[in-house]
């Protein structure tokens, strides 16, 4: 048997987090304003996801990475400038819609297509990542149904820790209500992660890392296929900012032991 | 339009239903209430249903679905798809409304497509238009709210806790009709086979809890004595969470301080944050307490009613114009005399 995993990473681009976002009504449905304008990042489940199998796949010779993308195609190659300095991967881009405002359907439809075309992929060594949910839609539904379309019944979301086993199954931690996580057993590949945070930092830049990445990253960004979503069957009536601003009353010169107390009778748990 | 509205939830360790699932069970009478002609069944899923299903007898449902065994007793995704599957064909339902919590965000989606329907996660109220369902969700990790309605059933549909009042009503004998989908090795592959749960007393995470204590980076900063001081933050943090049996929230920055090499509260984990890249919890009451205002973190109070926040900076962005209250104070001193004055 051929050694090492497949590892396939979903994860698209969503705008940088410090960004202000507005929404704006299109007769295509909603969209950001000025959304080609603002800066992206590789979403940050779908990073944790990437991180995760570069590790993983380090820890076992013959295994290797790919980050499989849709994201409009011009800015999905400003952000691999700088995601392909961290870990070793290969890019399968698609072009289309980055948006939060598309259907998790149709993006799985898509994904699980290009997954299906990755040449000589091996379901007995196969492992499809991505963020349990992005910060864009966070729905946390894409990824269920790439694997439902892939035949991958073996499924762990909000995933914090996956180890490897001696005898080569896998320890996975779900996160559950309280704090908590599942452990559960899976004896082997084929299986589906959404990962939830991890516990890897994020890895430090490596221009080597990044010079190797960006060879195929972009061929890969040039001849991205270009892909619709037409949002068939869902319609918004409206998208809106919340409501934000409350009336702060700022309480200066107060002495801690008022402070104290104030709060005590707030909370309803004083003496 | 009539719709034929299928309540999905799981039997707890207890043998009952949980609180979020009572809720839920609200909705979908609320719904059946809303839409004329529509009608509604519960569904359970778990390794003994009757309990739970008495629970729930006079709640108005005109059927009582269940999928049990051993098989159902944990969550696991293949075992789960194929019961929710039977159980929404079985009841030919075409909208499924089920509690958010980790097991069917897990599971839904991937029958909503089994289904060939469509699924929305998350969502934190609905609306009837002119007859029709409208659900409101947000996007963009809570910076933005829609309200949306689709046209493909059946339409799944995975409400987060708070919307309603769980349901109450008097228990009885349901009459439960027994659904037995075809469990095959292959959807054994994965096995439950523990929970992993903070020791007793560094429990910190509490979804149920009143109060949600959001401790900021500034925990860990110099004080005016020139020096940190973790240890006295964690035991006064500690002490404060015990007291109130509250829950503990942090901003990413206070988190991720470990990677970077600086002192940390001991006691956090990514768990505890909330924010861009963390939860966002629905509690009654929020304090934060030594917290910098980036839109990131503060997105993690929105779903906050009251809101007070304790910081040295008059003009910190977590509290302005997002807190009710902002006591312009150090946290360590009014702490200290707080954990001294609860009971």
């Amino acid at each position: 048997m051929t050694p090492g995993y497949q590892i396939v990473v979903c994860g698209s681009i969503v705008p940088d987090p410090l960004q202000t976002l507005e929404p704006q009504t299109t007769p295509a449905g909603p969209v950001l304003k000025s959304e080609m304008m603002l800066p992206m990042v590789l979403d940050p489940w779908a990073s944790h996801a990437l991180y995760e199998a570069a590790h993983l796949a380090s820890k076992n010779a013959g295994s290797k990475v790919w980050l499989v993308s849709l994201a409009p195609k011009a800015k999905l190659q400003q952000v691999m400038m700088t995601v392909a300095q961290k870990v070793p991967f290969e890019l399968f881009a698609l072009d289309g819609s980055a948006s939060g405002f598309t259907d998790a359907v149709e993006t799985a439809a898509i994904l699980a297509e290009a997954i299906q075309t990755i040449p000589a992929l091996d379901r007995s060594r196969l492992l499809v990542f991505g963020g349990w949910e992005s910060a864009s839609r966070g729905s946390g539904s894409t990824m269920q149904i790439v694997g439902e379309r892939l035949g991958i019944l073996d499924q762990f979301q909000g995933v914090d820790q996956l180890t490897v086993q001696p005898d080569g199954a896998f320890e996975i931690l779900e996160r559950m209500e309280g704090g908590k996580h599942q452990i559960s057993r899976c004896v082997a590949p084929p299986l589906l992660i959404g990962w939830a945070t991890g516990n890897l930092p994020e890895p430090k830049n490596n221009p080597q890392v990044g010079m190797a990445n960006m060879r195929g990253i972009m061929p890969a960004v040039q001849k991205a296929k270009p892909v619709k979503m037409p949002g068939e069957g869902m319609s918004f009536a409206q998208v809106s900012l919340p409501k934000q601003l409350r009336e702060t009353k700022i309480v200066k010169d107060l002495p801690p032991e008022a402070i104290a107390k104030e709060i005590a009778a707030w909370l309803g748990n004083a003496h | 339009m009539a719709e034929y509205i299928l309540l999905v939830a799981d039997v707890e360790n207890s043998g009952l239903l949980s609180k979020s699932s009572l809720e839920a069970l609200s909705a979908a009478k609320r719904l059946v209430e809303s839409i004329p002609a529509s009608r509604f069944a519960v569904a359970l899923v778990g390794e003994k249903v009757e309990a739970a299903m008495d629970q729930v007898a006079t709640c108005g449902a005109d059927r009582f679905l269940a999928v049990e065994g051993a098989d159902f007793a944990q969550s696991r995704y293949g075992t789960d798809a194929l019961a929710v599957e039977a159980l929404v064909k079985a009841a030919q339902a075409t909208v499924v409304v089920a509690p958010a919590n980790s097991r069917w965000n897990r599971v839904l989606p991937g029958v909503a497509h089994r289904l060939n329907g469509r699924v929305d996660t998350h969502v934190t109220s609905f609306t009837i238009a002119g007859g029709n369902l409208e659900i409101n969700r947000w996007y963009y990790r809570q910076r933005m709210e829609a309200t949306l309605k689709r046209a493909q059933r059946p339409w799944v549909v995975l409400l987060e806790s708070g919307f309603l009042a769980a349901w109450i009503g008097a228990s009885g004998k349901a009459p439960i009709e027994k659904i037995n989908p075809a469990i095959t090795d292959s959807l054994r592959r994965t096995s439950a086979i523990g929970i992993k749960a903070p020791v007793s007393d560094q429990q910190t995470i509490r979804p149920e809890a009143e109060l949600l204590f959001v401790a900021g980076a500034g925990w860990t900063k110099k004080q005016p004595d020139g020096q940190t001081h973790v240890p006295d933050a964690e035991k006064l943090i500690l002490g404060f969470i015990r007291k109130t049996r509250s829950s503990l929230g942090s901003s990413k920055s206070l988190v991720d301080l470990g990677g970077e090499g600086q002192a940390i509260l001991s006691f956090l984990s990514h768990l505890n944050q909330i924010g861009q890249t963390g939860a966002t919890p629905r509690h009654a009451k929020g304090l934060s307490t030594c917290c910098h205002g980036e839109e990131p973190h503060t997105v993690g109070w929105r779903f906050i009613s009251e809101r007070r926040a304790i910081n040295l900076d008059p003009n910190c962005g977590w509290a302005r114009g997002k807190a009710d209250v902002l006591y312009v104070a150090d946290a360590f001193k009014v702490i200290t005399l707080l954990n001294e004055m609860l009971k």
